[in-house]
């Protein structure tokens, strides 16, 4: 047997006493203890039985779960090593409680082909502490015009597909590559962002963008694309996820959708919940994000969209900039900020804590059962013979984000500083510990 | 002059290295400015145009954006302060070379410059040098968001033609969206107890700024009547890169102060315009040149308030 050869040549187990293990997979939420050997959860007689070093871990007051992920993140290699690395990603990940990052396709070059994809696969192998899943492009080099080889993508074994940072602007295009996905069974990912209406806007079209006379981001832009991806999804009978939803008007058409049946989704990232616009009025370039920061009414319509589960997926979009990238004029400036190390405390303290939306078996769903079922991948379970991979949380945890000691080799994040309740205080991935408070 | 810099003991009327927008500013903070500007102004009919207030000083004209109008009315008013004056434009900048915003601007303090004046194309272009340097950083237009000499200038001269603010109706008409000069006038009007009334094409004029206390109106010829005060600004369809509205000969028919339209002017209205105005589109060209056009005492004005902000501002930088 598998399970007993590998034992025999690793020669540890490790039992988790007395935490609460929540595995929403399974529908499992109980004080247990959990037992990894050979790599794998498995039974307290297969850990007994063996001679071997037993590693105890105590878990008592923490929450025992499956490894996280977060299907929407920006690693940067290969081509913009100097804001992070495969390697400092996937450590700030497994600091931040994942055991599983899907990173975006806008690389240099861009992975629309199998060779960046086989590099991206490989540089993760050699260097990462927690499992990387890469996803490929819709479109050849983001351009929107013509489709990647989106067959020879799945057989390199991408995760999804999207063009995420861009948006293919041609329905048509879409269409087909909505299809064509179809055929492969790969899921497709889209960052919805009507350039038409869009053009350059910076910030949330409304009273700030008014205000400081900055281009405004109108919702309607985000809302445009949402409509066309379940017009599509309908089309097509196939699953189009909406990255990073803002906007009540998408959570709205989402609702709708769902309830009638249509294979859409959507994910929301913590500072569209933790931040309104007010943010940007002193031009501070870390609350410059795409989709941008907007009004109170948008957060609370998303908060009611993770409540009633019509957004199913938490996410980050981690996405790293450098010090002199961003530090530059507001409309000069990258959009984006780095989120894989404060995501879980923001959404434990906002969502559990602050609001009271979701309890945290389901927060903890939203982040491992839900990506898990889309992306159709073999993670986000405590089940008997699935990979050890877990994550143990303390939720009442104080702790104050400290940019400065973060493991991302960037530090764009509009939180440092912010006292959060919550956090993950161990990550295993593969039987083995790679992080710990 | 015997007038009393803000920065002195006892003075707490002044106390801001920089001028970045009216937006910060309280009223008292405004009408010192306006003070200090009227006892500039006398300086410019002197036989001898100088005073030593800022010897010594070294001034950066820092403009990444092109004007002449501004650039010259601050370089005069330095020269008038005795400051030395460097002009440094986009071309000439190293800008051009990749080299970014902060490392230019900090370079150029390493020069030791004592005042940046700066014009940019980025809204929060100023907030973002004067967080980061030492010396006074002062706002002269950024992007779409605030030029704040110019609405103290427009201040000034409302004040000087009618002796108050309070309660006047202004009318501010044209481009909004795009304009700083409409952003600073709002913000420094509301303050000091103006109503103000924007008016254009619905799509330079959202409904948005309703929020900021102003009224809205699509309709010039009801609200012109009314007005005490008209700030036509200039329409710059050449350097929209979408389509705001059909043309100008559309943009004349609906918003053109035409001399049909002047009619409707009360006989006191002021008419301002911050320049270079376009003589035939947003106002016709008999009526800029017309007796109640306040356009060339705009200019003059300029100069005694730009005096006055450096001086405060000079002042507090040491």
């Amino acid at each position: 047997m598998r399970k007993a050869r590998v034992i025999g040549i690793l020669g540890s187990a490790t039992i988790i006493r007395n935490g609460r293990v929540i595995d929403p997979a399974n529908k499992r939420d109980e004080i247990a203890d959990l037992f990894i050997a050979d790599g794998r959860i498995t039974e307290k007689s297969e850990v007994r039985s063996q001679k071997s070093e037993i590693e105890e871990i105590d878990a008592k007051g923490l929450i025992v779960a499956p490894g996280l992920i977060d299907m929407h993140v920006h690693l940067r290699e290969p081509g913009f090593s100097h804001k992070e690395t495969i390697e400092s990603g996937a450590r700030a990940a497994a600091a931040g409680g994942f055991t599983t990052v899907v990173c975006m396709p806008n690389t240099s070059p861009v992975a629309d082909n199998p060779s960046t994809i086989a590099w991206i696969r490989d540089r993760a192998a050699a260097v990462a502490c927690v499992n990387v899943l890469p996803t490929g492009a819709i479109s050849k080099n983001l351009a929107g015009e013509e489709l990647a080889p989106i067959g020879s993508l799945a057989q390199t074994g991408v995760a999804a597909i999207t063009d995420d940072g861009h948006c293919v602007q041609n329905h048509e295009v879409m269409r087909r590559a909505v299809e064509y996905a179809c055929m492969v069974d790969l899921p497709v990912l889209d960052h919805c962002q009507d350039y038409n209406l869009v053009a350059n806007g910076v910030v949330h079209e409304g009273y700030w963008s008014t205000l400081l006379g900055l281009p405004g981001w109108p919702a309607a832009g985000e809302e445009a694309m949402v409509m066309r991806n379940i017009l599509l999804a309908e089309l097509c009978d196939h699953h189009i996820h909406c990255q990073h939803i803002s906007t009540a008007g998408s959570v709205r058409l989402i609702r709708e959708a769902r309830t009638r049946g249509v294979k859409i989704s959507g994910e929301v990232c913590p500072h569209h919940i933790a931040l309104t616009d007010a943010a940007i009025q002193n031009f501070d370039t870390n609350f410059k994000m795409n989709p941008p920061v907007r009004p109170l009414a948008d957060v609370n319509a998303l908060l009611e969209g993770i409540a009633d589960g019509t957004l199913s997926i938490l996410c980050s979009d981690h996405a790293p900039h450098a010090n002199f990238e961003k530090e530059v004029e507001f409309d000069a400036a990258p959009f984006g900020i780095i989120g894989l190390e404060t995501e879980l405390g923001l959404f434990i303290d906002l969502l559990a804590h602050k609001h009271g939306k979701i309890g945290i078996a389901r927060l903890i769903e939203m982040y491992t059962a839900e990506p898990a079922r889309l992306l159709k991948i073999d993670a986000g379970t405590l089940s008997i013979g699935a990979r050890a991979d877990v994550t143990l949380i303390d939720p009442e945890l104080d702790w104050t984000v400290r940019v400065d000691q973060f493991q991302s080799a960037s530090r764009n994040s509009p939180f440092d500083g912010w006292k959060l309740k919550g956090r993950a205080v161990r990550t295993i991935v593969g039987g083995k510990t790679v992080w710990k408070l | 002059m015997t007038m009393r810099r803000g920065s002195a003991p006892g003075s707490t009327r002044w106390t801001r290295k920089d001028l970045l927008g009216l937006r910060e500013l309280s009223a008292d903070e405004i009408n010192f400015v306006l003070e200090t500007a009227n006892a500039f102004k006398e300086v410019g009919i002197r036989q001898i145009k100088k005073v030593p207030a800022l010897r010594g000083k070294t001034l950066m004209n820092f403009f990444v954006e092109p004007s002449t109008r501004t650039r010259t009315s601050f370089e005069l008013a330095a020269f008038r302060l005795s400051a030395d004056v460097i002009n440094i434009s986009a071309t000439t900048s190293s800008l051009t070379k990749g080299e970014t915003l902060k490392d230019t601007a900090r370079n150029l303090e390493a020069l030791h410059a004592d005042i940046l004046v700066l014009r940019h194309g980025s809204a929060g272009a100023p907030q973002f040098l004067a967080s980061r340097l030492k010396a006074s950083v002062i706002n002269a237009g950024d992007g779409a968001h605030e030029h704040p000499t110019q609405a103290l200038l427009d201040l000034y001269t409302i004040r000087e033609r009618r002796g108050k603010i309070a309660g006047l109706n202004v009318a501010i008409i044209g481009d909004i969206l795009f304009s700083r000069v409409a952003r600073s006038n709002i913000f420094g009007l509301l303050k000091l107890g103006a109503r103000v009334t924007l008016v254009g094409p619905s799509t330079l004029v959202p409904r948005e700024f309703e929020k900021l206390g102003v009224e809205v109106s699509y309709k010039i010829d009801e609200v012109l009547p009314k007005a005490d005060v008209i700030n036509l600004l200039r329409i710059q369809h050449e350097r929209q890169r979408r389509e705001y509205f059909p043309g100008l000969g559309e943009y004349v028919r609906l918003f053109g102060l035409t001399k049909e339209r002047a009619k409707l002017l009360k006989p006191d209205c002021l008419i301002m315009h911050p320049g270079p105005i376009n003589r035939g589109v947003e106002i016709d060209s008999d009526v800029a040149d017309g007796l109640q056009s306040v356009i060339l005492d705009q200019v003059t004005n300029g100069l005694a308030v730009r005096m006055a902000v450096l001086y405060l501002c000079g002042g507090i930088a040491t």
